[in-house]
Protein backbone atom coordinates (compact mmCIF):
# COMPACT_ATOMS: atom_id res chain seq x y z
CA UNK A 1 0.00 0.00 0.00
CA UNK A 2 1.32 3.50 -1.16
CA UNK A 3 0.81 5.80 2.01
CA UNK A 4 0.49 8.96 1.52
CA UNK A 5 -1.42 10.35 4.39
CA UNK A 6 0.16 9.55 7.94
CA UNK A 7 -1.54 10.17 11.03
CA UNK A 8 -0.31 9.87 14.86
CA UNK A 9 -0.48 11.98 17.69
CA UNK A 10 -0.67 12.38 21.45
CA UNK A 11 -3.26 15.42 22.85
CA UNK A 12 -4.82 15.59 26.33
CA UNK A 13 -7.57 18.48 26.55
CA UNK A 14 -8.08 20.71 29.42
CA UNK A 15 -11.06 18.56 31.49
CA UNK A 16 -9.96 15.23 30.80
CA UNK A 17 -10.07 13.82 27.51
CA UNK A 18 -7.02 12.98 26.06
CA UNK A 19 -6.30 11.64 22.43
CA UNK A 20 -3.53 8.99 21.42
CA UNK A 21 -4.47 7.83 17.71
CA UNK A 22 -2.41 6.34 14.83
CA UNK A 23 -3.52 5.43 11.04
CA UNK A 24 -2.51 5.68 7.70
CA UNK A 25 -4.54 6.66 4.19
CA UNK A 26 -3.61 5.74 0.56
CA UNK A 27 -5.71 7.06 -2.50
CA UNK A 28 -8.75 5.71 -1.09
CA UNK A 29 -11.71 6.46 0.47
CA UNK A 30 -10.89 6.02 4.44
CA UNK A 31 -13.63 6.53 6.76
CA UNK A 32 -13.45 7.53 10.88
CA UNK A 33 -16.37 5.92 12.36
CA UNK A 34 -17.46 6.25 15.99
CA UNK A 35 -19.60 7.38 18.47
CA UNK A 36 -19.57 11.57 18.56
CA UNK A 37 -17.04 12.60 21.26
CA UNK A 38 -14.40 10.05 20.39
CA UNK A 39 -12.18 12.42 18.68
CA UNK A 40 -13.04 12.49 15.09
CA UNK A 41 -13.19 15.92 14.15
CA UNK A 42 -10.64 16.80 16.59
CA UNK A 43 -8.53 14.37 14.28
CA UNK A 44 -9.29 16.45 11.24
CA UNK A 45 -8.41 19.99 13.56
CA UNK A 46 -5.37 18.61 14.25
CA UNK A 47 -4.59 17.41 10.59
CA UNK A 48 -5.34 20.62 9.26
CA UNK A 49 -3.05 22.69 11.90
CA UNK A 50 -5.92 24.72 13.76
CA UNK A 51 -5.20 22.14 16.85
CA UNK A 52 -1.76 21.83 18.01
CA UNK A 53 -1.05 18.30 19.47
CA UNK A 54 1.14 17.66 22.26
CA UNK A 55 3.06 14.75 20.49
CA UNK A 56 3.39 13.11 16.98
CA UNK A 57 4.13 13.07 13.56
CA UNK A 58 1.63 13.69 10.66
CA UNK A 59 2.79 13.98 7.18
CA UNK A 60 0.89 14.35 3.89
CA UNK A 61 3.64 12.76 1.18
CA UNK A 62 6.76 14.09 1.68
CA UNK A 63 5.32 17.45 3.58
CA UNK A 64 5.60 17.09 7.07
CA UNK A 65 2.73 18.67 9.15
CA UNK A 66 3.35 18.11 12.42
CA UNK A 67 6.62 16.69 13.87
CA UNK A 68 6.66 17.55 18.09
CA UNK A 69 10.21 16.22 18.36
CA UNK A 70 11.58 18.05 15.33
CA UNK A 71 9.62 21.65 16.52
CA UNK A 72 7.65 21.42 13.10
CA UNK A 73 3.94 22.54 13.03
CA UNK A 74 3.46 23.96 9.42
CA UNK A 75 0.65 26.62 9.61
CA UNK A 76 -2.66 25.78 8.40
CA UNK A 77 -2.90 27.68 5.49
CA UNK A 78 0.62 26.00 4.01
CA UNK A 79 -0.41 22.75 4.24
CA UNK A 80 -2.71 21.97 0.93
CA UNK A 81 -5.78 20.36 2.14
CA UNK A 82 -9.41 20.28 1.34
CA UNK A 83 -11.82 20.52 4.86
CA UNK A 84 -15.43 20.70 4.26
CA UNK A 85 -16.91 20.88 7.67
CA UNK A 86 -19.72 19.73 9.24
CA UNK A 87 -22.38 22.45 7.93
CA UNK A 88 -20.17 23.23 5.26
CA UNK A 89 -19.39 26.75 6.52
CA UNK A 90 -20.16 28.33 3.34
CA UNK A 91 -19.66 32.50 3.96
CA UNK A 92 -23.03 33.54 4.09
CA UNK A 93 -22.55 36.95 3.15
CA UNK A 94 -20.78 35.65 -0.40
CA UNK A 95 -22.36 34.12 -3.71
CA UNK A 96 -21.99 30.98 -4.76
CA UNK A 97 -19.04 32.33 -6.92
CA UNK A 98 -17.56 34.53 -4.28
CA UNK A 99 -17.01 31.53 -1.96
CA UNK A 100 -15.81 28.76 -4.46
CA UNK A 101 -13.76 31.75 -5.87
CA UNK A 102 -12.22 32.35 -2.12
CA UNK A 103 -10.76 29.00 -2.21
CA UNK A 104 -8.33 30.01 -5.49
CA UNK A 105 -5.00 31.27 -4.65
CA UNK A 106 -4.81 33.77 -7.31
CA UNK A 107 -9.00 34.49 -7.29
CA UNK A 108 -8.67 37.64 -9.96
CA UNK A 109 -6.10 35.50 -12.43
CA UNK A 110 -7.94 34.16 -15.71
CA UNK A 111 -7.19 30.49 -14.65
CA UNK A 112 -9.47 31.19 -11.47
CA UNK A 113 -11.94 31.80 -13.86
CA UNK A 114 -11.46 28.44 -15.80
CA UNK A 115 -11.10 26.66 -12.92
CA UNK A 116 -14.34 28.05 -11.46
CA UNK A 117 -16.20 27.50 -14.87
CA UNK A 118 -14.69 23.58 -14.74
CA UNK A 119 -15.86 23.67 -11.56
CA UNK A 120 -19.44 24.73 -12.26
CA UNK A 121 -19.86 21.82 -14.74
CA UNK A 122 -18.72 19.21 -12.52
CA UNK A 123 -20.64 19.89 -9.62
CA UNK A 124 -23.81 20.90 -11.66
CA UNK A 125 -23.76 24.46 -10.03
CA UNK A 126 -24.69 26.61 -13.41
CA UNK A 127 -26.98 28.85 -12.66
CA UNK A 128 -26.76 29.32 -9.03
CA UNK A 129 -23.56 31.60 -9.41
CA UNK A 130 -25.34 34.59 -8.02
CA UNK A 131 -27.07 33.07 -5.12
CA UNK A 132 -26.49 33.28 -1.81
CA UNK A 133 -25.94 29.94 0.00
CA UNK A 134 -29.24 30.96 2.07
CA UNK A 135 -31.23 30.15 -0.96
CA UNK A 136 -29.48 26.82 -1.63
CA UNK A 137 -30.59 23.38 -1.46
CA UNK A 138 -28.19 21.44 1.40
CA UNK A 139 -27.09 19.21 -1.37
CA UNK A 140 -26.63 22.42 -3.30
CA UNK A 141 -24.65 23.40 -0.56
CA UNK A 142 -22.44 20.81 -0.21
CA UNK A 143 -21.15 20.67 -3.90
CA UNK A 144 -20.81 24.18 -3.44
CA UNK A 145 -18.24 23.65 -0.52
CA UNK A 146 -16.42 20.63 -2.58
CA UNK A 147 -16.05 23.15 -5.65
CA UNK A 148 -14.62 25.61 -2.77
CA UNK A 149 -12.76 23.03 -1.50
CA UNK A 150 -10.90 22.00 -4.28
CA UNK A 151 -10.31 25.41 -5.68
CA UNK A 152 -6.51 25.30 -3.94
CA UNK A 153 -5.96 21.55 -5.56
CA UNK A 154 -5.61 19.88 -2.13
CA UNK A 155 -3.73 16.66 -2.07
CA UNK A 156 -6.29 14.97 0.77
CA UNK A 157 -9.63 15.91 0.94
CA UNK A 158 -11.15 15.94 4.46
CA UNK A 159 -14.84 15.24 5.13
CA UNK A 160 -16.50 15.72 8.45
CA UNK A 161 -20.30 14.48 8.37
CA UNK A 162 -20.64 14.97 4.37
CA UNK A 163 -24.09 13.32 4.78
CA UNK A 164 -25.66 14.77 8.15
CA UNK A 165 -27.42 17.55 6.81
CA UNK A 166 -28.67 16.58 3.28
CA UNK A 167 -32.21 14.63 2.65
CA UNK A 168 -32.13 10.46 2.82
CA UNK A 169 -33.13 10.26 -0.74
CA UNK A 170 -30.35 11.78 -2.05
CA UNK A 171 -27.44 10.08 0.02
CA UNK A 172 -27.23 7.25 -1.86
CA UNK A 173 -26.37 9.50 -5.22
CA UNK A 174 -23.90 11.68 -3.09
CA UNK A 175 -22.29 8.63 -2.00
CA UNK A 176 -21.79 7.33 -5.94
CA UNK A 177 -20.27 10.87 -6.11
CA UNK A 178 -18.16 11.35 -3.36
CA UNK A 179 -16.85 7.51 -4.90
CA UNK A 180 -16.15 8.66 -8.16
CA UNK A 181 -14.83 12.16 -6.73
CA UNK A 182 -12.11 9.95 -4.99
CA UNK A 183 -11.16 7.74 -8.32
CA UNK A 184 -10.76 10.74 -10.55
CA UNK A 185 -8.93 13.01 -7.78
CA UNK A 186 -7.04 10.25 -6.86
CA UNK A 187 -6.11 11.51 -3.72
CA UNK A 188 -6.65 10.15 0.09
CA UNK A 189 -10.33 11.25 0.66
CA UNK A 190 -11.16 10.88 4.66
CA UNK A 191 -14.89 11.04 6.05
CA UNK A 192 -16.35 11.11 9.51
CA UNK A 193 -18.99 9.54 10.17
CA UNK A 194 -20.95 8.46 12.81
CA UNK A 195 -23.49 5.67 10.86
CA UNK A 196 -22.52 2.31 10.75
CA UNK A 197 -24.26 1.53 7.15
CA UNK A 198 -22.36 4.82 5.49
CA UNK A 199 -19.22 3.78 6.54
CA UNK A 200 -19.68 0.33 5.78
CA UNK A 201 -20.50 1.37 1.91
CA UNK A 202 -18.08 4.19 1.46
CA UNK A 203 -14.93 2.96 3.07
CA UNK A 204 -12.02 1.21 1.48
CA UNK A 205 -10.54 1.14 4.75
CA UNK A 206 -12.37 1.86 8.01
CA UNK A 207 -10.91 3.32 11.14
CA UNK A 208 -12.74 3.01 14.29
CA UNK A 209 -12.69 5.64 17.25
CA UNK A 210 -13.64 5.21 20.99
CA UNK A 211 -13.13 7.53 23.09
CA UNK A 212 -10.36 9.11 21.53
CA UNK A 213 -8.36 5.95 20.57
CA UNK A 214 -8.17 3.52 17.55
CA UNK A 215 -9.85 0.68 18.13
CA UNK A 216 -9.72 -1.23 14.97
CA UNK A 217 -8.67 -0.20 10.89
CA UNK A 218 -8.83 -2.59 8.19
CA UNK A 219 -10.95 -2.70 5.53
CA UNK A 220 -14.76 -3.38 6.48
CA UNK A 221 -15.10 -7.04 5.78
CA UNK A 222 -12.07 -7.97 8.15
CA UNK A 223 -13.58 -5.74 10.61
CA UNK A 224 -16.79 -6.85 10.24
CA UNK A 225 -15.88 -10.57 10.35
CA UNK A 226 -13.43 -9.76 13.42
CA UNK A 227 -15.15 -7.54 15.12
CA UNK A 228 -13.35 -5.49 18.27
CA UNK A 229 -15.32 -3.08 19.34
CA UNK A 230 -19.33 -3.77 20.53
CA UNK A 231 -21.66 -1.68 18.05
CA UNK A 232 -19.83 -3.38 15.26
CA UNK A 233 -20.30 -6.83 17.00
CA UNK A 234 -23.58 -6.00 16.99
CA UNK A 235 -24.58 -5.07 13.82
CA UNK A 236 -22.49 -8.21 12.31
CA UNK A 237 -24.81 -10.32 14.32
CA UNK A 238 -21.18 -11.57 15.65
CA UNK A 239 -21.23 -12.79 19.26
CA UNK A 240 -17.83 -13.30 19.72
CA UNK A 241 -15.93 -9.98 20.49
CA UNK A 242 -12.13 -10.24 20.14
CA UNK A 243 -11.24 -13.78 21.11
CA UNK A 244 -13.21 -15.20 24.13
CA UNK A 245 -14.91 -12.16 25.17
CA UNK A 246 -18.85 -12.49 24.78
CA UNK A 247 -21.04 -9.89 23.48
CA UNK A 248 -24.72 -10.04 24.20
CA UNK A 249 -27.50 -7.75 23.66
CA UNK B 1 -31.54 81.15 17.14
CA UNK B 2 -28.17 81.17 16.39
CA UNK B 3 -27.40 80.11 19.91
CA UNK B 4 -29.76 76.92 18.97
CA UNK B 5 -27.72 77.00 15.92
CA UNK B 6 -24.36 77.14 17.35
CA UNK B 7 -24.68 74.75 20.06
CA UNK B 8 -26.23 71.77 17.82
CA UNK B 9 -23.63 72.49 15.78
CA UNK B 10 -20.76 71.89 18.08
CA UNK B 11 -22.20 68.86 19.72
CA UNK B 12 -22.33 67.45 15.93
CA UNK B 13 -18.53 68.29 15.64
CA UNK B 14 -18.20 66.97 18.82
CA UNK B 15 -19.38 64.15 18.86
CA UNK B 16 -18.69 63.34 15.30
CA UNK B 17 -15.03 63.70 15.88
CA UNK B 18 -15.07 61.93 19.33
CA UNK B 19 -17.11 59.00 16.97
CA UNK B 20 -14.63 58.61 14.45
CA UNK B 21 -11.82 57.81 16.78
CA UNK B 22 -14.04 55.34 18.69
CA UNK B 23 -14.93 53.61 15.62
CA UNK B 24 -11.16 52.74 15.12
CA UNK B 25 -9.92 52.42 18.34
CA UNK B 26 -13.29 50.18 19.56
CA UNK B 27 -12.58 47.45 16.88
CA UNK B 28 -9.12 47.09 17.38
CA UNK B 29 -10.25 46.56 20.63
CA UNK B 30 -12.94 44.54 20.72
CA UNK B 31 -11.51 42.14 17.33
CA UNK B 32 -8.29 42.13 20.28
CA UNK B 33 -11.27 41.10 23.16
CA UNK B 34 -12.96 38.75 21.23
CA UNK B 35 -10.73 36.19 19.64
CA UNK B 36 -7.71 36.81 21.25
CA UNK B 37 -5.99 35.78 24.64
CA UNK B 38 -3.48 37.40 26.14
CA UNK B 39 -1.80 38.42 29.52
CA UNK B 40 -4.11 41.36 31.15
CA UNK B 41 -6.97 41.05 28.97
CA UNK B 42 -9.25 41.37 31.42
CA UNK B 43 -7.56 44.17 33.23
CA UNK B 44 -8.17 45.92 29.85
CA UNK B 45 -11.80 45.16 29.64
CA UNK B 46 -12.21 46.20 32.67
CA UNK B 47 -10.58 49.73 32.20
CA UNK B 48 -12.46 50.39 29.10
CA UNK B 49 -15.76 49.74 30.62
CA UNK B 50 -14.99 51.50 33.85
CA UNK B 51 -16.83 54.58 32.78
CA UNK B 52 -19.83 52.95 32.56
CA UNK B 53 -20.37 52.77 36.28
CA UNK B 54 -18.31 55.34 37.45
CA UNK B 55 -20.47 59.00 37.84
CA UNK B 56 -19.30 61.00 35.34
CA UNK B 57 -17.69 63.54 37.99
CA UNK B 58 -15.33 61.11 38.54
CA UNK B 59 -14.45 60.12 35.00
CA UNK B 60 -13.69 64.19 34.60
CA UNK B 61 -11.54 64.64 37.40
CA UNK B 62 -9.25 61.70 36.30
CA UNK B 63 -9.52 63.19 32.50
CA UNK B 64 -8.32 66.57 34.50
CA UNK B 65 -5.57 64.81 36.74
CA UNK B 66 -4.36 63.09 33.12
CA UNK B 67 -4.83 66.05 30.72
CA UNK B 68 -5.10 69.32 32.66
CA UNK B 69 -2.33 71.60 32.29
CA UNK B 70 -0.77 70.19 35.16
CA UNK B 71 -1.88 66.59 34.56
CA UNK B 72 0.50 63.47 33.80
CA UNK B 73 -0.25 63.34 30.33
CA UNK B 74 -1.35 67.15 30.29
CA UNK B 75 1.79 68.70 31.72
CA UNK B 76 4.56 67.48 29.44
CA UNK B 77 1.98 68.19 26.32
CA UNK B 78 1.75 72.04 27.29
CA UNK B 79 5.47 72.48 27.69
CA UNK B 80 6.02 70.88 24.61
CA UNK B 81 3.12 72.72 22.62
CA UNK B 82 1.92 75.37 24.78
CA UNK B 83 -1.41 73.66 24.12
CA UNK B 84 -3.70 71.67 26.06
CA UNK B 85 -7.18 70.32 26.53
CA UNK B 86 -8.84 72.01 28.87
CA UNK B 87 -11.01 74.39 27.99
CA UNK B 88 -11.36 73.57 24.36
CA UNK B 89 -13.53 71.46 21.98
CA UNK B 90 -11.24 68.25 21.91
CA UNK B 91 -11.42 68.52 25.69
CA UNK B 92 -14.78 67.39 25.39
CA UNK B 93 -14.51 65.37 21.93
CA UNK B 94 -11.82 63.34 24.68
CA UNK B 95 -14.34 63.28 27.62
CA UNK B 96 -17.14 61.80 25.16
CA UNK B 97 -14.67 59.63 23.82
CA UNK B 98 -14.00 58.11 27.44
CA UNK B 99 -17.56 57.81 28.04
CA UNK B 100 -18.70 56.17 25.12
CA UNK B 101 -16.10 53.89 24.11
CA UNK B 102 -16.84 50.42 26.09
CA UNK B 103 -20.91 51.02 24.61
CA UNK B 104 -18.81 50.78 21.34
CA UNK B 105 -16.08 48.04 22.71
CA UNK B 106 -19.28 45.94 24.15
CA UNK B 107 -21.37 45.55 21.41
CA UNK B 108 -19.14 45.09 18.27
CA UNK B 109 -17.30 42.65 20.60
CA UNK B 110 -20.34 40.52 20.98
CA UNK B 111 -20.75 40.87 17.22
CA UNK B 112 -17.11 39.57 16.66
CA UNK B 113 -17.70 36.45 19.12
CA UNK B 114 -20.53 35.45 17.15
CA UNK B 115 -19.09 35.24 14.19
CA UNK B 116 -19.37 30.99 13.67
CA UNK B 117 -15.28 29.91 14.60
CA UNK B 118 -16.25 27.41 11.59
CA UNK B 119 -15.79 29.77 8.79
CA UNK B 120 -12.67 31.50 10.59
CA UNK B 121 -11.64 27.86 10.15
CA UNK B 122 -12.88 27.64 7.05
CA UNK B 123 -11.30 30.75 5.81
CA UNK B 124 -7.78 30.01 7.50
CA UNK B 125 -7.82 26.39 5.80
CA UNK B 126 -8.15 27.62 2.32
CA UNK B 127 -4.53 29.42 3.02
CA UNK B 128 -5.81 33.43 3.99
CA UNK B 129 -3.69 35.02 6.47
CA UNK B 130 -5.56 36.26 9.96
CA UNK B 131 -5.79 39.90 8.19
CA UNK B 132 -7.34 38.57 5.30
CA UNK B 133 -9.81 36.47 7.20
CA UNK B 134 -10.66 39.52 9.40
CA UNK B 135 -11.41 42.16 6.26
CA UNK B 136 -13.01 39.26 4.24
CA UNK B 137 -15.21 37.28 6.56
CA UNK B 138 -15.54 38.69 10.53
CA UNK B 139 -15.37 42.36 9.87
CA UNK B 140 -18.23 42.15 6.85
CA UNK B 141 -20.75 39.13 9.23
CA UNK B 142 -19.97 41.37 12.48
CA UNK B 143 -20.90 44.48 10.49
CA UNK B 144 -24.44 44.76 11.46
CA UNK B 145 -23.42 44.56 15.58
CA UNK B 146 -20.24 47.05 14.68
CA UNK B 147 -22.25 49.79 12.75
CA UNK B 148 -24.73 49.05 15.97
CA UNK B 149 -21.87 49.65 18.29
CA UNK B 150 -20.78 53.27 16.56
CA UNK B 151 -24.25 54.52 16.26
CA UNK B 152 -24.70 54.12 20.30
CA UNK B 153 -21.30 55.49 21.25
CA UNK B 154 -22.48 58.51 18.78
CA UNK B 155 -25.83 58.75 20.92
CA UNK B 156 -24.26 58.51 24.12
CA UNK B 157 -20.88 61.08 23.02
CA UNK B 158 -24.35 63.42 21.94
CA UNK B 159 -25.66 63.17 25.48
CA UNK B 160 -22.04 63.23 27.05
CA UNK B 161 -22.59 66.10 30.20
CA UNK B 162 -20.49 65.46 33.19
CA UNK B 163 -17.03 64.73 32.38
CA UNK B 164 -17.25 67.34 29.35
CA UNK B 165 -18.19 70.16 31.89
CA UNK B 166 -15.62 69.34 34.23
CA UNK B 167 -12.54 69.40 31.14
CA UNK B 168 -13.81 71.23 28.56
CA UNK B 169 -15.84 74.02 30.58
CA UNK B 170 -18.87 75.83 29.88
CA UNK B 171 -17.41 78.48 26.84
CA UNK B 172 -20.48 79.63 24.39
CA UNK B 173 -19.37 78.81 20.99
CA UNK B 174 -16.10 76.67 21.95
CA UNK B 175 -17.31 74.18 24.27
CA UNK B 176 -21.40 74.62 25.30
CA UNK B 177 -22.57 71.39 23.46
CA UNK B 178 -26.31 71.33 23.51
CA UNK B 179 -26.78 69.01 26.92
CA UNK B 180 -24.57 72.33 28.27
CA UNK B 181 -26.22 74.46 26.96
CA UNK B 182 -29.74 73.30 28.31
CA UNK B 183 -27.98 73.70 31.35
CA UNK B 184 -26.79 76.88 31.06
CA UNK B 185 -30.29 78.05 29.69
CA UNK B 186 -31.82 76.48 32.49
CA UNK B 187 -29.89 78.07 35.43
CA UNK B 188 -30.08 81.57 33.54
CA UNK B 189 -34.02 81.24 33.41
CA UNK B 190 -34.47 80.99 29.74
CA UNK B 191 -37.58 78.09 30.11
CA UNK B 192 -38.15 78.44 26.37
CA UNK B 193 -34.65 78.14 24.85
CA UNK B 194 -33.90 74.77 27.12
CA UNK B 195 -37.00 73.53 25.95
CA UNK B 196 -36.29 73.56 22.47
CA UNK B 197 -32.77 72.27 23.05
CA UNK B 198 -34.10 69.35 25.16
CA UNK B 199 -36.53 69.03 22.36
CA UNK B 200 -33.62 68.96 19.29
CA UNK B 201 -31.50 66.41 21.26
CA UNK B 202 -34.05 63.98 22.01
CA UNK B 203 -34.87 63.98 18.62
CA UNK B 204 -31.10 63.93 17.30
CA UNK B 205 -30.36 60.97 20.06
CA UNK B 206 -33.62 59.02 19.49
CA UNK B 207 -33.16 58.86 15.78
CA UNK B 208 -29.69 57.23 16.29
CA UNK B 209 -30.80 55.31 18.82
CA UNK B 210 -33.40 53.55 16.83
CA UNK B 211 -30.85 53.07 13.94
CA UNK B 212 -28.59 51.64 15.98
CA UNK B 213 -31.45 49.06 17.10
CA UNK B 214 -32.38 48.56 12.92
CA UNK B 215 -28.85 48.32 12.30
CA UNK B 216 -28.38 44.91 15.10
CA UNK B 217 -30.66 42.76 13.49
CA UNK B 218 -28.17 42.27 10.66
CA UNK B 219 -29.06 40.13 7.48
CA UNK B 220 -26.33 37.42 8.11
CA UNK B 221 -26.59 35.87 11.42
Amino acid sequence: MDIVLSVQFKKAFAGGFSMDVSWQAAREIVVLFGPSGAGKSLTFQVIAGLVRPDEGHIQLGDKVFHDARAGIELPPQSRDIGYLFQHYALFPHMTTRENVLYGHRQPRSSEAAADFAAMLTRFHLEGLEQRYPAALSGGQRQRVALARALMRKPRVLLLDEPLSAVDLSVRRSIRNELRNLQRVLDIPMVIITHDLGEALALADRLVIYDHGRVVQSGTPDAIVQDPQNEIIAAWAGNTRLHGERTFSF
Amino acid sequence: MEAILTAAKLSLWVSASATLLIALVGIVLAYFLARRNFRGKHLLDALISIPLVLPPTVVGYTLVVLFGREGWIGAPLYRLTGWSFVFTWQGAALAAFVVALPLMVRVSRAAIEAVDQDLINTSTVLGKSEWETVFKVVLPLARGGIMAGVLLAFARALGEFGATLMIAGNIPGKTSTLPLSIYSAFQGGDDALAQTLAIILTVISGTVIYLAGKWTSSRWI
